[in-house]
């Protein structure tokens, strides 16, 4: 064995350099192919959404289905706007998520102060108390809730106040955006708060000049995670909603019902779909850092 | 110190947090709990039906009458029962025709996709982990999935698999195989009824998994990848100087390393997974079956669409399908938290 080192001369060494970098340079290959292979496939619906509804239906239906529309129509969007009433779907679905938005950050930023930085008796356990209820599945809500809301008379509502209402109230209060916060305001040394104090600083003007600037990423990331959730909110509008405040979710499913029986007009519904995608995408292309931030935190879709 | 003065402020800024959280998130744990456990004696109902669908007699041949029924919002605005605690509710639940199809299906997703998607992110993961160039634009194309509506880009499957003027019997006769079809036509495999009348269960299942394992991806490879670019980078050294296969380096130092963020993704995995109800309503709408396919329980009804169903008219029951998905979720957990402490390092 020691004979054999021995022998290693200069050639050698140069020989088993080169055959690591054959194999290094063959494993990135295949690493890019791999890769390559599946970023295809997750980015292939999102390409054929598109280009399905940019074609006629006659092109939809030809028995070997075209990569390419021979020719661009746009009409299928005027269509979809049409049939699914996407508009009144955008509004309700706007208000809804504007709304909730606000009301939620209000909140979440006030909660989250006083469990950061007051001191008040059963604090430890309370906070406790609210991480607790984030295990129990959201089902288990649903059902009391939906007879909550019957009760107030709120149910299947077309007065507009009530009618919005029952999409916004139920869901104001996040736990997990009221941990998400708290844990970003425990980081603020507290010197700076002894110091507003000593200042005669109140305690709300304190958290608006200090504290809300300096968590303006997480906020960041609450607001767009709960507009998210109010675009892709699909069942508590199915239960309680009126038909007139539903949101685009379910207008988009209910107004394509015929899905599956394979003669639905696929290139207007793939158009609908485009249309309530696309604030998804252009909101993902620019602010993508704080909803992967906040989603590495979360696992909560929404 | 504390003084009571403060005590009252931040109390005044708990406040409105607590309402809600009492009304829509306290009172229902206990009111579901509550809900679950409540019946009525219905003195109007024969008592029950044999397996011919007669009503059940008595020994003479009178028919019985009178049974209990679960809580209902309907019965307790009406004002006249009087409820009492009973166990009945659940029985209704595991006696439902097609509890036992419900089940299988929402099992079946979950044992499926976890695994799957799992195994796919983390090779993903440790292939981004590996590469430089491309590596933004890669990581940003696989996070896509998740910032999408599950039942817009639902549909967007089902036309992919949706066959155009589908003919069961012989499909070659059918207007338009649709794009999934065309793509394994090109590696010669035969067109497969996917979702369309006449389709198979096991088919829809495997739509429905390939849609699934798509939309879990991103958030799964998010954590991995996280995980990796905050291991240690001494132990990979310590590996290539050791010259240690790339396989054995992935399953004796990556994985281990990565064990939490792996029990985590499988556990936040196996949760979801027994709540699939909007991926399934994407592709198959709210019928969740193939056109045809069934007339009683939908062939791809889960848990949530069946707690759902029962919303509007038998609460009770939907609360008692709740607290076992509740129970069954629980369970999983635990499982999966007392396999991932044995074999999870740190």
């Amino acid at each position: 064995m020691s004979k054999e080192m021995k022998v290693l001369t200069e050639k050698d060494l140069q020989q088993v350099t080169s055959r690591q970098k054959v194999t290094k340079v063959v494993s990135q290959v295949l690493l890019y192919l791999f890769l390559c292979t599946m970023a295809l496939i997750i980015i292939f619906p999102f390409y054929w959404m598109i280009i399905s509804s940019l074609k006629d239906l006659a092109e939809y239906r030809l028995s070997t289905p075209t990569l390419f529309p021979r020719e661009i129509h746009w009409y299928n969007y005027v269509k979809a706007f049409q049939k699914a009433e996407l508009l009144n779907l955008f509004k309700n679905t706007l208000i809804v998520g504007i709304v909730s938005t606000i009301l939620s950050l209000i909140i979440t930023i006030i909660t989250a102060f006083a469990f950061a930085r007051l001191e008040f008796k059963g604090k430890n356990a309370l906070f406790a108390a609210l991480l607790a209820t984030m295990m129990i599945p959201g089902e288990l809500f649903t059902i009391t809730n939906f007879i909550t809301i019957t009760k107030l008379g709120w149910y299947k509502s077309d007065d507009p106040i009530k009618g919005y209402a029952v999409l916004i109230v139920p869901f104001l209060v996040s736990v997990f955006y009221i941990y998400l916060l708290r844990q970003n305001f425990l980081q603020i040394p507290n010197e700076l708060y002894l110091a507003a104090k000593v200042d005669g600083t109140s305690d709300f003007k304190y958290l608006c000049k200090v504290m809300i600037p300096l968590s303006l990423p997480t906020l960041i990331s609450i607001t767009i995670l709960k507009m998210m959730g109010s675009w892709n909110s699909y069942v508590w509008p199915r239960l309680v909603a009126h038909k007139d405040f539903y949101l685009i979710t379910n207008g988009l499913r209910s107004a394509f019902t015929d899905a599956g029986s394979g003669e639905a007009d696929i290139p207007v519904q793939m158009a609908a779909v485009a249309v309530v995608s696309a604030p998804l995408f252009l909101v993902f292309i620019f602010l993508r850092k704080y909803i992967m931030k906040g989603v590495s935190r979360s696992g909560i879709k929404g | 110190m504390v003084d009571s003065k403060h005590q009252w402020k931040a109390w005044l800024y708990l406040l409105p947090a607590i309402i809600l959280l009492l009304v829509f998130t306290v009172w229902p744990i206990i009111n579901t709990v509550r809900m679950s456990f409540t019946v009525y004696w219905d003195e109007t109902d024969v008592a029950g039906y044999d397996e011919n669908g007669m009503p059940l007699t008595d020994e003479n041949g009178k028919v019985l009458w009178g049974r209990y029924k679960g809580y209902s919002i309907a019965e307790e605005l009406g004002g006249e029962r009087e409820f009492e605690f009973g166990l009945n509710n659940f029985k209704e639940v595991v006696k439902t025709d097609g509890f036992w199809q419900i089940m299988k299906n929402t099992v079946i997703l979950c044992i499926l996709t976890v695994p799957i998607s799992t195994f796919l992110a983390l090779l993903i993961a440790v292939c981004l982990n590996a590469i430089r160039p491309l590596r933004r634009l890669l990581q940003t194309i696989f996070f896509l999935p998740y910032v999408t509506n599950s039942i817009a880009i639902g549909m967007v499957f089902a036309a992919m698999f949706n066959i155009v003027g589908v003919n069961p019997s012989n499909l070659d006769q059918s207007t338009s195989l649709g794009i999934i079809n065309a793509v394994l036509g090109w590696f010669g495999a035969d067109p497969i009824n996917w979702i369309n009348q006449g389709s198979t269960y096991g088919a829809n299942i495997a739509v429905m998994v390939i849609y699934i394992v798509w939309n879990a991806l991103p958030f799964k490879i998010l954590i991995l990848l996280g995980g990796l670019q905050s291991v240690n980078k001494q132990y990979y050294d310590a590996a290539k100087v050791d010259s240690t296969p790339k396989w054995r380096v992935f399953t004796r130092v990556t994985v281990p390393l990565l064990s939490p963020m792996i029990a985590y993704v499988v556990i936040t995995g196996f949760i979801g997974g027994f709540k699939e109800y909007t991926s399934i309503v994407g592709i198959f709408g709210e019928k969740m079956q193939p056109p045809g396919a069934s007339v009683g329980v939908p062939r791809l009804q889960t848990m949530v669409g069946y707690i759902y169903d029962n919303l509007g008219n038998a609460e009770g029951i939907a609360s008692a399908a709740a607290i076992i998905l509740f129970a069954l979720i629980f369970v999983v957990t635990l499982i999966n938290l007392w396999v991932s402490k044995k074999k999870t390092h740190y």
